[in-house]
């Protein structure tokens, strides 16, 4: 129990730090392996909530998620990156010390909006909800305070690993189809947009979305 | 049996993506909206079956049948529509099937992951359309629907999650009848969180404001077959999501909480539309801009219920058909002038008679003008707010829907007579006038098709239909 409860605190540790890392670093390379390490810890995350009742299906689909968030996707955005030729955000929306000032009140936030759910959630839990939020709250804001469209996708892959710990701290009895649908959602949403890029790179020489504003009201 | 609807498109859409041969692909499309709708039909006749993963509930059927006979309409239109041209379509065809397909699903399913997982194909079905064009404003389009949706359906799946959570031990699945048969045992505050989830998810790809930034935008730059289906049908399938929930919802009890949160949503989205039409220069913005405006009425009157409910079920019903028709309609003005500004467009009525008429009569049918059939369905949801006593609400909806007609009126009024003898905005050239002087059949065919169902369906619903709508509400 000590010991499940140890490798636990890290985990989520593991994960607020990776969210720091993404919020106060404007350099591709590093937000990728970041989102990708991320996405590796997320993957064990069920697997030790609820190792007494780990049983084949959790175990096979907790490892795919593990290498499909920690080891194919970062590749695929690394393989983006280099046909786009961009490894930096310059000028985001927000800046690096900003953005880390706005990460910690959306902790708080996340602390907060959870709070007053503490009582229906099982013992010793409770950070973990706190975590998943904060990791949603973050990639939401990664995709509107920055411009290249891949940051934009790193940040969408953020907010998918928040709710994917949503769904293996809260939904591990129902987990099939919630899990299945994290995968469709994952692989297909990102082959899409990673085209997208793709179209966006070749035609135009950037992948800035803040210029694509030809569309106005 | 159910899942015909499913298979058939798809298999479709697989045969069409190899195809070369653009006049076989658009036999097919036809081909197959007819067989699609047929099926369709039979659904009508056939007494409901259930299984773990779909079934065939008043609701999934009433949207089923809109969507898939505008998909007919569409398949007639798009004959006409890319006769002429000459690349390969195959993609288009292909994924307007794969589009059907995923509609189709979210209408029979049974069982909320399922339904989540439609309304993520139908996202990626549907943006290769939306980019169809292929040039600079279609790819900014497209990256902003498929950014800004995924983010929905991801909250929505959030949604699910605390749906299931909610339930706890006493759901096994999140099988839709399991679900309303045990939402008594809810954690009502879980339920809360899980709603307001896939209020927010579904609620953006039904083009709710403020989460509406991707619909004008799509709609506008996907060509008008293709946003003829996404407003007509795609909304109302994301609506049919947040009917889902609401439907759990009541059956825990909580039915007046929900219901003011979709009433507001509704007067935010109706207004938003409203101020966002006073001033527009590109018709099919304006077009788009109002389906905000009519997806604020339809969650208006779901929230308000009751009576307004089953007006919310007409409406939808009317306002796909009006919009299908108006989307054409606009394929055809996009057609002959060549261009989507306002003001370069006059003189409609010499130019293309037919169309002129049809857009007369579609902008009326929108804007709820007696006797189509929105002037009726909205002036059920105004009774239902007036019986309910939303004085509040009233106010807005009435005042939102004076300035939309005040607005669309002046620009349809605009486009459709000369203005004075100022040869702007004419068709370039004699020979091109000509050439459309004589508008084929595809062009107002199904339009008047369209035009004609909203019109009986204001002189005359039939009172099984009006009691079938409220079941479809009430489930």
């Amino acid at each position: 129990m000590e010991m499940e409860q140890t490798i636990l605190n890290l985990l989520v540790l593991t994960n607020l730090l990776s969210n720091i890392r993404l919020l106060n670093t404007s350099r591709i390379p590093v937000m990728i392996l970041t989102v990708g390490i991320q996405g590796f810890v997320i993957g064990l995350l069920p697997l030790v909530l609820h190792w007494e009742r780990v049983h084949s299906t959790l175990l096979l689909i907790a490892l795919i998620m593990i290498v499909i968030k920690g080891v194919i996707l970062p590749r695929l955005l690394n393989r983006s990156m280099q046909q786009a030729g961009v490894i930096r955000e310059v000028e985001p929306f927000v800046g690096p010390t900003a953005s880390l000032l706005i990460g910690l009140f959306l902790l708080a936030l996340s602390y907060w909006i959870t709070f007053p759910l503490r009582s229906s959630l099982p013992e010793g839990f409770f950070f973990v909800p706190v975590l998943a939020l904060f990791t949603v709250f973050n990639g939401l804001f990664l995709i509107v305070s920055r411009k290249k469209a891949i940051t934009q996708v790193i940040g969408y892959l953020t907010m998918e690993n928040g709710v994917y710990a949503f769904g293996a701290s809260l939904a591990v009895d129902h987990p099939f189809l919630v899990e299945l649908g994290v995968l469709l959602d994952v692989w297909v949403g990102v082959f899409i947009m990673g085209i997208a890029i793709y179209h966006i790179n070749t035609e135009f020489d950037h992948i800035d979305t803040d210029k694509l504003s030809t569309l106005k009201h | 049996m159910a899942w015909i609807v499913v298979v058939l498109p798809l298999l479709l859409g697989l045969f069409s993506l190899p195809q070369r041969n653009n006049r076989l692909l658009l036999l097919v499309l036809r081909i197959g909206g007819i067989a699609h709708f047929l099926v369709t039909l039979l659904f009508w006749l056939l007494p409901s079956e259930g299984s773990p993963l779909v079934f065939l509930d008043p609701l999934g059927i009433l949207i089923l049948t809109v969507t898939s006979f505008l998909f007919l309409m569409v398949s007639f239109y798009t004959k006409g529509y890319l006769k002429t041209h000459t690349e390969r379509i195959s993609l288009a065809i292909g994924c307007l099937f794969f589009f059907l397909a995923a509609m189709s699903l979210v209408c029979i399913s049974a069982d909320m992951g399922l339904l989540w997982v439609a309304v993520e194909a139908t996202t990626l079905a549907s943006a290769p359309l939306i980019y169809f064009h292929k040039d600079h404003r279609s790819l900014e389009a497209t990256w902003k629907y498929l950014l800004i949706c995924s983010v929905g359906i991801a909250l929505a799946l959030m949604g699910n999650i605390f749906l299931s959570y909610a339930g706890g031990s006493s759901i096994e699945s999140l099988y839709i009848p399991d679900l309303l048969a045990n939402a008594d045992r809810f954690d009502p505050r879980w339920l809360k969180v899980a709603f307001i989830l896939l209020l927010v998810g579904y609620g953006t790809k039904m083009g709710l404001a403020p989460l509406h930034s991707w619909l004008p935008d799509a709609h506008s730059e996907a060509p008008s077959l293709v946003s003829a289906l996404l407003s007509g049908s795609l909304l109302n399938c994301a609506f049919l999501g947040i009917l889902r929930g609401f439907g759990i919802l009541r059956q825990a009890g909580l039915e007046g909480w929900g219901g003011n949160i979709l009433i507001l949503f509704g007067l935010v989205s109706l207004s938003m539309a409203a101020l966002f039409l006073i001033r527009q220069t590109d018709f099919k913005r304006m077009l788009a801009y109002s389906s905000v405006e009519h997806m604020g009425i339809l969650v208006l009157g779901a929230g308000v219920g009751g009576i307004a409910g089953t007006g919310a079920m007409l409406h939808l019903v009317n306002h796909s058909f009006a919009k299908g028709l108006l989307f054409l309609v606009a394929g055809n003005i996009l057609t002959i002038y060549q261009t989507k500004q306002l003001d370069s467009i006059q003189d409609l009525v010499h130019q293309a008679p037919r169309s002129a008429f049809l857009w007369m009569v579609g902008f009326l049918a929108i804007t709820g003008s007696p006797p189509f059939g929105l002037f009726f369905s909205e002036w059920i949801i105004l009774k239902g707010l007036i019986d309910s006593g939303q004085w509040v609400s009233l106010v807005v909806y009435l005042a939102a829907l004076f300035i939309v007609f005040a607005s669309l009126a002046r620009y349809v009024i605009q486009m459709t007579f000369p203005r004075g003898s100022s040869s702007i905005g004419a068709p370039h050239g004699e020979k091109q006038e000509r050439s459309f002087s004589k508008e084929p059949l595809w062009m107002w065919g199904p339009p008047l098709v369209l035009s004609g169902i909203t019109l009986i369906l204001g002189l005359y619903v039939p009172p099984t239909l009006l009691s079938f709508l409220t079941m479809a509400f009430t489930g």
